[in-house]
């Protein structure tokens, strides 16, 4: 297959086949790129959808729509949904489409074992959603599953745990492909620090996935063992410490937060400089800024856990190491900040969720440092001020740079412009209602509302209703997006294979919509 | 403070957004400890610094925005990058860090020293409900939410204090330093009340301590801040604080009340009551203890909490029914309550449990109960 | 850009997935060593090494709690008051457990210890947590405990707990 690929193949009589057949047992990477994210938009419905459920039980106090073991099914599938189910695959079909053609590749390294990783990701996500149909239902014990509160549901737990495992692997897989592919497959002449940013991101994220992702793995297995197999890892009565599994859990699951920004960040280094017309500021620095914050997100799991009760020197430690990972976070800022400064700006709709990007990412920067603070996270921990936190720079991070690289890259894709004037009514619906709906939680939880509760005291009636209407208008306000892109897909401007007039490299030099096979001879990149 | 509510409430559309409780509560609420009130300050003090931060980087970008634009006629300029200008950016926040870790390290350290405590006191964490030892003066009780079953379904007015009120409040004196002792019984629960400061997990089969010190007498309310089960939002914490005296005449009391209890325990198991007296005082220790799962229709939940209406146990013989309620059932969330309820206690709710709903078990008596107990 | 070269760059990557589930299950004796040298989590006797006076300018309070997660299979008892020991000083107390039920029952005791910085502390020359314990139906014991609060319990540490947890072992029959 490998040395088939590396053959030249003659470009214009080798199209598509027809079918189903063609998406199943697809090995293009431009297909497999669609795949992942028709996938991810799948399960966005679904994970917005329970999202919504969510914030309609929590419009006024008292129980209305769902009992209390409902709503801790919504918000654990919620949380693994989003996170695995849409953000991940998202980045990755970004990754398929246009690594090769940012690097001038004619496709993935090992375009089979992309085929499997991809159709992985629905058996993992049947097993998700459907384990809702089981006798107890879905699970209830929180994304991060921490037991002993884990050991206690059913069949379905273990069904999420195999879920979690087929998603791993599926991960693993394709971070190994897209590796292999950046360090393997560049056009001649294209060195490492000549390469978009956005293949940087990805690079170390790849990196990140598989040194962190067999860990999940491990931490789950262990789970697996101690619900059917009688070991006591996090069990105090044979021995073990529950506390164990959240130190293995988060050494796992803080990499795992700069999986899910640093392609964002790649994204958003491709779009603000082709609306500032200007090149990116800072390329070199942008790059060690990245590595060194995928190093230091090792070093910082613990602050996840303070209140757990770990000694006043770890505390500190964690709290120092980081307080740290704020200086390249800053840097990232101000080199975007300083691309915009004396450039040429025009606010497309990828530009409009670009700028609204740095902007709203950075109040969850904020945000983060205020909790990184021991003192004042022991307040926060746990509360509506985490929640808001992490929506700050999962929805307006991670997911407002995805709408951003759609608005961006869609013409490459489909051969038409985007249309604008939807464009920008889903951007200012979401841009103003995301606002409505997550700022007010900072101020829930620094007042005391638990996070992960069905109900709560008077008090935060307020607010939450607030939130709750923004969550409405957000979540309705993304059926734009699903017309755009349909509307951009059946017909529209036709796009230039330059679609925009500031865009730089490799995958605006072929035509738009980008042919089935690109790069069968590697161009030469000065 | 006031004007950002005004328009807060302005913003939202004041006239059809009825507030239930006008409580537009931005900051963290008023400490009564001095760790809760250092805790203010080094938030109050982040906050100004990551405003003044966010207004200097983003008053540039906006400038940049609106004067760079090429519709205004403005031509890029190529240049790409300034190493004195990066260096300048990288120093400047480390510094920032460095400054502001410093309170914060200090008030690490200063809640983390719970050395020289005036008491101690014992915290267990239940689903879905805190236990309280006072370790030095032997009194020791259970504290669940007091909130009534009929609110949370919307089917009453809710209290001022819904979903924070409790049957038996944790009470401590003013001024003094209380250690707290914290493990669990099932899962993994934290301790938290936000006026005080204090939050720590309570992890089963190991302890962790923390401390607080009130500064005034007043209640405090808090809430079980880690996810644990279908309970989770209904296992408030409430703390009172009193005065020196008024706290020794409450732990008299407590004692008191403890013995009389045993008394009248004791008196009770000698005791035959009425299936209708059993059914009374059966059905509010039920609503306490019971209805958070198996419900107040005693449908359960299907495929998670078992029905006890028309349940095998509840309809048969007495003897096996008392059995699960004293001994739990292991693996699940039924918990033992040989030591939670006294025997009369027991059988009211067990005979509340047999005869309510349509169930024909036999009634059951405090002595039947203490018979099997052992 | 060969099939070889990625053939090669994919090996090494696999390697590194492999080796990271590999440290995912090692980071669980990684714990019980840094469990053991801050004391936190220890079940063996510990030496007395540099340990051979008693401080006796000072006393340290030691509140002694029990708690038990089967309350209906067991009754454990901690003693009631807290000792006042001089730090170096050689201290036995003695804990109680009952049998509630008709069948034989095996158990173990997990210590725990507040605050975290007294652990390191506590050099436990003879505990019943180091063994399961067995009791016949009905059967009360006491359980001993010979400790040593050694010398280098910081000076401002005035009142420190010990604390047992009883967990049953094995299905309840």
């Amino acid at each position: 297959m490998e040395a088939n690929l590396a053959q030249p193949l003659p470009q214009a009589h080798h199209a598509a086949p027809g079918g189903v057949w063609r998406w199943l047992a697809s090995t293009n990477h431009k297909d497999i790129g669609t795949l992942y994210f028709w996938f991810a938009a799948t399960m966005f419905l679904i994970g917005g959808l329970m999202a919504m459920l969510i914030r309609a039980e929590l419009f006024q106090p008292g129980l209305q729509l769902v009992q209390p073991e409902a709503f801790n099914q919504l918000t654990t599938l919620h949380g693994l949904i989003m996170i695995f189910g849409v953000i991940m695959p998202a980045f990755t079909a970004f990754a398929n489409w246009q690594v090769p053609l940012m690097i001038g590749a004619p496709d993935m390294a090992f375009p089979r074992m992309n085929n499997w990783s991809f159709w992985l990701l629905p058996v993992a996500g049947v097993f998700l959603v459907g384990s809702t149909l089981l006798p107890g239902g879905a699970v209830a014990g929180g994304w991060t599953m921490y037991p002993p509160l884990f050991l206690q549901g059913g069949i379905s737990y273990d069904l999420t745990i195999f879920a979690i495992h087929i998603m791993g692997a599926s991960s693993i897989m394709g971070s190994i492909n897209i590796a292999t592919t950046i360090l393997n497959m560049r056009a001649p002449g294209m060195t490492l620090m000549k390469m978009p940013l956005f293949v940087w991101t990805w690079l170390i994220t790849a990196f990140l996935l598989i040194a962190v992702m067999p860990v999940l793995a491990g931490a789950v297995t262990m789970l697996l063992a101690d619900r059917n197999f009688g070991t006591h890892f996090f069990d105090a009565a044979g021995g073990g410490d529950p506390v164990l599994f959240q130190h293995v859990f988060w050494f796992f699951g803080h990499p795992e937060v700069y999986i899910l920004i640093l392609p964002a960040f790649g994204i958003i280094s491709s779009v603000i400089p082709t609306f500032s017309r200007k090149p990116l500021f800072g390329y070199a620095s942008m790059v060690y800024a990245t590595a060194s914050i995928a190093i230091l997100s090792f070093l910082v799991w613990g602050h996840h856990m303070f209140t757990v009760g770990m000694p006043a020197a770890a505390q500190l430690y964690f709290m120092y190491a980081t307080l740290l990972i704020a200086v390249p976070t800053g840097v990232k800022v101000f080199n975007w900040v300083a691309t915009m400064w004396r450039g040429s700006l025009t606010f497309e709709t990828a530009m409009l969720f670009a700028v609204a990007f740095v902007c709203l990412f950075t109040i969850g920067g904020f945000s983060g440092l205020v909790l990184a603070m021991v003192p004042v996270d022991i307040q926060l921990q746990d509360t509506y001020y985490v929640v808001a936190h992490f929506h700050y720079v999962l929805v307006t991070g991670a997911l407002f740079s995805i709408y951003a690289g759609l608005y961006y890259w869609l013409p490459k894709w489909t051969g038409h412009m985007v249309n604008e004037t939807w464009g920008r009514w889903h951007f200012w619906l979401s841009a103003i209602s995301v606002n409505v709906l997550f700022f007010p939680m900072h101020f829930l939880g620094l007042a005391g509302m638990p996070r992960r509760i069905p109900d709560y005291a008077l008090q935060f009636a307020d607010f939450n209703r607030v939130a709750s209407i923004g969550g409405f208008v957000f979540g309705a306000s993304q059926i734009l997006l699903l017309i755009v892109i349909l509307k951009c897909i059946r017909g529209g401007e036709k796009a230039e294979a330059r679609a925009w007039e500031g865009a730089e490299g490799l995958e605006w030099t072929v035509p738009s919509p980008a042919p089935y096979h690109t790069f069968a001879q590697p161009p030469e990149v000065k | 403070m006031r004007l950002g509510r005004q328009m807060l409430l302005l913003v939202c559309g004041a006239g059809w957004i009825q507030p239930v409780v006008a409580d537009w509560a931005l900051n963290l609420q008023a400490p009564k400890s001095d760790i809760a009130a250092r805790i203010h300050d080094i938030h109050t003090l982040i906050l100004l610094v990551c405003l003044g931060i966010f207004v200097v980087v983003f008053g540039v970008m906006f400038y940049a925005l609106f004067k760079h634009r090429k519709s205004a006629g403005h031509q890029a300029h190529h240049f790409h990058e300034h190493a004195t200008v990066e260096v300048i950016w990288t120093v400047i926040p480390l510094l920032i860090l460095v400054g502001m870790a410093w309170p914060a390290t200090r008030a690490v350290l200063d809640q983390k020293d719970t050395a020289n405590p005036d008491l101690t006191i014992k915290v267990t964490g239940y689903q879905w409900k805190w236990e309280y030892d006072y370790l030095q003066d032997g009194v020791k009780f259970m504290s669940a939410s007091s909130t009534p079953a009929d609110q949370i379904a919307n089917q009453a007015a809710k209290g001022a204090h819904y979903l924070l009120e409790v049957d038996e409040p944790m009470v401590v004196p003013v001024g003094k330093k209380v250690r707290v002792l914290l493990t669990s019984h099932d899962v993994i629960h934290a301790w938290w009340v936000p006026a005080l400061g204090v939050k720590q997990d309570a992890i089963p089969g190991f302890i962790r301590d923390t401390w607080f010190r009130a500064n005034e007498p007043g209640t405090y309310r808090g809430q079980c801040a880690e996810l644990c089960g279908r309970g989770h939002a209904f296992m408030p914490i409430v703390v009172e604080v009193k005065s020196e005296a008024d706290y020794q005449a409450w732990l008299a009391d407590k004692r008191a009340g403890n013995q009389a209890r045993a008394v009248a325990a004791v008196a009770a198991v000698a005791k035959t009551f009425s299936p209708a007296e059993l059914k009374t005082r059966g059905e509010r220790i039920f609503a306490a203890n019971c209805a958070a799962c198996h419900q107040a229709d005693g449908k359960g939940l299907p495929g998670v909490f078992p029905a006890l209406a028309g349940s095998k146990i509840a309809n048969g013989p007495a003897a096996a029914h008392i059995d699960r309620v004293l001994r739990g059932k292991e693996g699940t969330a039924m918990s033992a309550f040989q030591e939670q309820l006294d025997d009369a206690d027991l059988a009211a709710v067990i005979t509340y449990e047999r005869i309510a709903w349509g169930n024909t078990g036999s009634p059951v008596q405090p002595a039947d109960v203490k018979a099997r107990r052992k | 850009m060969n099939a070889n070269g990625n053939q090669r760059t994919s090996t090494w990557l696999t390697t590194l997935a492999a080796a990271m589930f590999a440290f995912g299950f090692a980071l669980v004796p990684l714990y019980d060593v840094f469990c053991d040298l801050t004391g936190l989590n220890r079940d063996a006797a510990q030496s007395l090494v540099n340990n051979t006076q008693v401080d006796a300018s000072r006393r340290v309070r030691i509140e002694l709690v029990a708690n038990v997660q089967d309350g209906a299979l067991w009754r454990f008892a901690a003693p009631r008051q807290p000792v006042d020991v001089h730090p170096g000083e050689l201290v036995q107390i003695e804990y109680e457990l009952e049998n509630l039920t008709g069948q034989p029952l095996v158990g173990r005791a997990v210590p725990s210890y507040a605050p975290l910085a007294a652990a390191a502390h506590f050099k436990k020359i003879d505990c019943f947590c180091f063994r399961e314990q067995r009791l016949a139906p009905h059967e009360k014991v006491r359980l001993p405990v010979l400790f040593v609060l050694d010398r280098g319990v910081a000076r401002d540490m005035k009142v420190v707990t010990l604390s047992y947890t009883f967990f049953a072992l094995g299905k309840r029959t």
